[in-house]
């Protein structure tokens, strides 16, 4: 068996498997044990690129591999967290944080467990497809097996959440269908014989794509797998789904999720700027990434629920993702860096967010005061994840961030730039309103008033996710280095 | 292309004008199934070959789109027991309407883009037309079913869609697209018998807490 069979079938069969395990404790051994092995084939496949599989339609390109390291990674660090969450979850009826007097259950376990290593599996499975068909059924089957998660704490708004997840992803997902069928078109429009939809044979054939077809299947998949990767203004089940769901899938969908959509967009736009419609291709990224930094920052300015806040911030990434595509050149190299490093922070303070929703039993801002001195390692770290967030120094957002910036006034486009500017400086001051709010004052009017001393396993993901940040921040390693500008080289234009 | 054929796709147009015009949801679930059938018909009735590969699809899209899914939305509106999408977003005359402004904006469409050859000129915007469909029922009517269930007609418009530009996936594509659908239908319905059990009904309209 190859590498990448491996690969997508360990989390599946585990899957399987601990839907039949009846007790917590080996259920939970096998989701630690998964995440683990997964993450030593993940790091071998980086090394060294495995052999491609079914006639090259399961293969690990640079992009490939990158995001397969990304998600692998953030997948072990949640897995911790998760087997933490899942102890300190209490049986039976739960007080519901957000409206007085209200009880839920919590889903099955086993489901919670399987559907998470499902939903692992379908992401792996997302970054190895070079085939367009069966890269839509591998997102779809994201969507699918990440349902049942955001509907684990069951009540009527986790409810609302994901049917609006459901509905707005299928549908969105649906046209991207139409996009591959359209670039069928596009690729032999003269009923010719018939060009397989692999991504390097298609690219073998850029030269002679059809481009009004071309055209139009780009649309459809920037609208269809731009809708999952949360770009605006088909963001709309994005606030709803992060916010409602548990911490641990909240930093799962931010962190991994909204990057293998961004890899099924990149890979069809690759498509495109082959074709030499590299400007057409810009221009949607321009379009879609400004748009989602003023939705963004619209809605953080005015944001009351904490969860909520990191939800839009990462509409507001995907933005920032997006813009650097749309500037092109370096800005490429930088907006895959910055995706890298908006997994890290975003999953850290997602996990974070967790640790301050299980100590205050509250979403909302206005009632959250003092976690620096009631949690006292979540507390510090909110603030540096904060900083993180907003890319200063030394993080690694800023590094990227600048490079973005600076990709974008070389290549003379001063307008654009200045707007950029000017939105990421409106988030950050709806952002530092609510963290600093959050994390400064006395943590009174809960009935909590003591430090709590926390568990390990709560803080210490969010640590290794804020150091692996900060080290990015003061120097990207150079296999790192080497796998984004091998990425980046593939984009051509 | 022979006659039949095209008698098809303008069967298929019409189907989705019934959609749009009929509030008794058993008669959506039935359209649905016909679609279904039709779907399965076509390739049988068009000049391209017969193949295994086609065997196999056409009696998978029967089977799942023709009988399978109709069933289990007929067992989900007994159970939820709903008979009827009452006040619509868009109510039925003026859906029609709009229906009707979307053929013509898919004949359109069809025209714009460079026409590939052996393809009937009724089936591509006969297609993108059932896909306009389910999208404009997705967001114009309130039951959480009906939702569902204009989902089906718009990946039914999907499907139609490769028929009518004549390309197949390969048959691990189409199996792994069915297998998704499926999929989609299993949690779909899981979801919608948990809001029936929450709020008694199955109005998406009352699904409006979240929002900022």
């Amino acid at each position: 068996m190859t590498m990448i069979a491996a690969l997508v079938l360990l989390p599946l069969l585990a899957g399987l498997a601990a839907l039949l395990v009846r007790r917590d404790g080996p259920r939970r051994t096998v989701l630690l044990l998964t995440a683990f092995v997964h993450l030593g084939l993940s790091a071998s496949a980086w090394r060294r690129a495995p052999a491609p599989l079914w006639n090259g339609w399961l293969a690990l390109d640079p992009a490939g591999r990158l995001f397969l390291g990304v998600t692998s990674l953030l997948f072990a660090v949640a897995a911790v967290y998760a087997v933490g969450f899942l102890a300190r979850e209490e049986k039976g009826k739960q007080k519901d944080a957000d409206e007085a007097g209200a009880f839920f259950l919590n889903g099955p376990e086993a489901i919670f467990v399987g559907c998470l290593l499902f939903f692992f599996s379908a992401m792996t499975f997302v970054t190895v497809c070079q085939h367009f068909g069966l890269l839509w059924v591998a997102v779809e089957a994201t969507t699918l097996a990440s349902a049942p998660l955001i509907y684990f704490h069951r009540n009527h708004r986790s409810l609302e959440a994901v049917w609006k997840y459901l509905v707005v992803c299928s549908v969105g997902i649906a046209l991207a269908l139409v996009g591959n069928l359209f670039l069928a078109v596009a690729a032999a429009p003269n009923g010719g014989p018939a060009v397989p939809l692999v991504l390097s044979e298609i690219l073998n054939q850029a030269g002679h794509l059809n481009v009004p077809w071309l055209r139009a299947a780009l649309v459809f998949f920037f609208v269809g797998y731009g809708t999952k990767m949360g770009l605006a203004p088909m963001h709309t089940w994005l606030p709803d789904a992060h916010s409602e769901s548990p911490s641990v899938v909240s930093a799962l969908l931010s962190g991994a999720l909204l990057n293998c959509a961004f890899l099924a967009l990149w890979r069809a736009a690759q498509t495109g700027v082959a074709a030499g419609q590299a400007a057409f291709v810009q221009d949607l990224f321009l379009i879609l990434g400004l748009a989602s930094l003023a939705v963004a920052a619209v809605f953080i300015l005015g944001q009351t629920d904490f969860k909520r806040l990191l939800a839009y911030s990462s509409v507001e990434h995907m933005g920032v993702i997006a813009f650097g595509m749309g500037i092109g050149g370096s800005g490429v190299f930088a907006a895959l860096l910055h995706s890298v490093n908006h997994s890290l922070v975003k999953g850290m303070l997602f996990l974070l967010a967790g640790n301050i929703l299980a100590a205050y039993r509250t979403k909302a801002v206005a009632q959250v005061r003092g976690v620096s001195r009631l949690l006292p390692v979540t507390g510090p770290l909110w603030l540096a994840g904060f900083f993180a967030i907003s890319g200063m120094p030394p993080f690694g957002t800023f590094l990227s961030e600048l490079l973005i910036v600076k990709a974008g006034l070389d290549s003379g486009r001063w307008g654009v730039t200045g707007v950029f500017l000017l939105l990421l400086t409106l988030v950050f001051i709806g952002m530092s309103r609510c963290f600093l709010n959050m994390a400064q004052g006395r943590p009174d009017g809960n009935g909590l008033v003591s430090p709590t001393k926390e568990k390990r396993i709560a803080f210490l993901p969010s640590l290794f996710l804020g150091a692996l940040s900060l080290w990015l921040g003061l120097t990207v390693p150079g296999f790192l280095q080497r796998l984004l500008q091998e990425t980046a080289a593939r984009w051509g234009g | 292309m022979s006659a039949w054929d095209q008698a098809l796709w303008v069967a298929f147009i019409l189907l989705n004008f019934l959609l749009l015009g009929t509030s008794r949801l058993s008669v959506c679930v039935r359209v649905l199934s016909a679609q279904g059938f039709l779907l399965a018909a076509l390739p049988w009735l068009s000049s391209s070959a017969i193949t295994g590969h086609t065997v196999v699809l056409s009696a998978a899209s029967a089977l799942l789109k023709g009988l399978v899914f109709p069933w289990f939305f007929m067992r989900a509106l007994d159970a939820a027991e709903v008979r009827r999408e009452v006040e619509p977003y868009v109510g039925f005359g003026a859906s029609l309407f709009v229906g009707l402004a979307a053929l013509g904006f898919c004949v359109w469409l069809a025209r714009a883009l460079p026409h590939p050859s052996a393809v009937s000129n009724v089936a591509l915007p006969a297609s993108l037309f059932a896909l306009m469909t389910g999208l404009f029922l997705i967001v114009s009517r309130k039951k959480a079913i009906t939702q569902a269930l204009a989902y089906l007609v718009m990946e039914n418009g999907a499907t139609a869609l490769g028929m009518a530009l004549l390309h197949w996936e390969p048959l691990v594509v189409e199996l792994g697209i069915l297998l998704d659908l499926f999929a989609a239908v299993f949690v779909m319905g899981i979801a919608v018998y948990h809001i029936n059990r929450e709020f008694d009904h199955i109005d998406t309209d009352r699904l409006n807490y979240l929002k900022d």
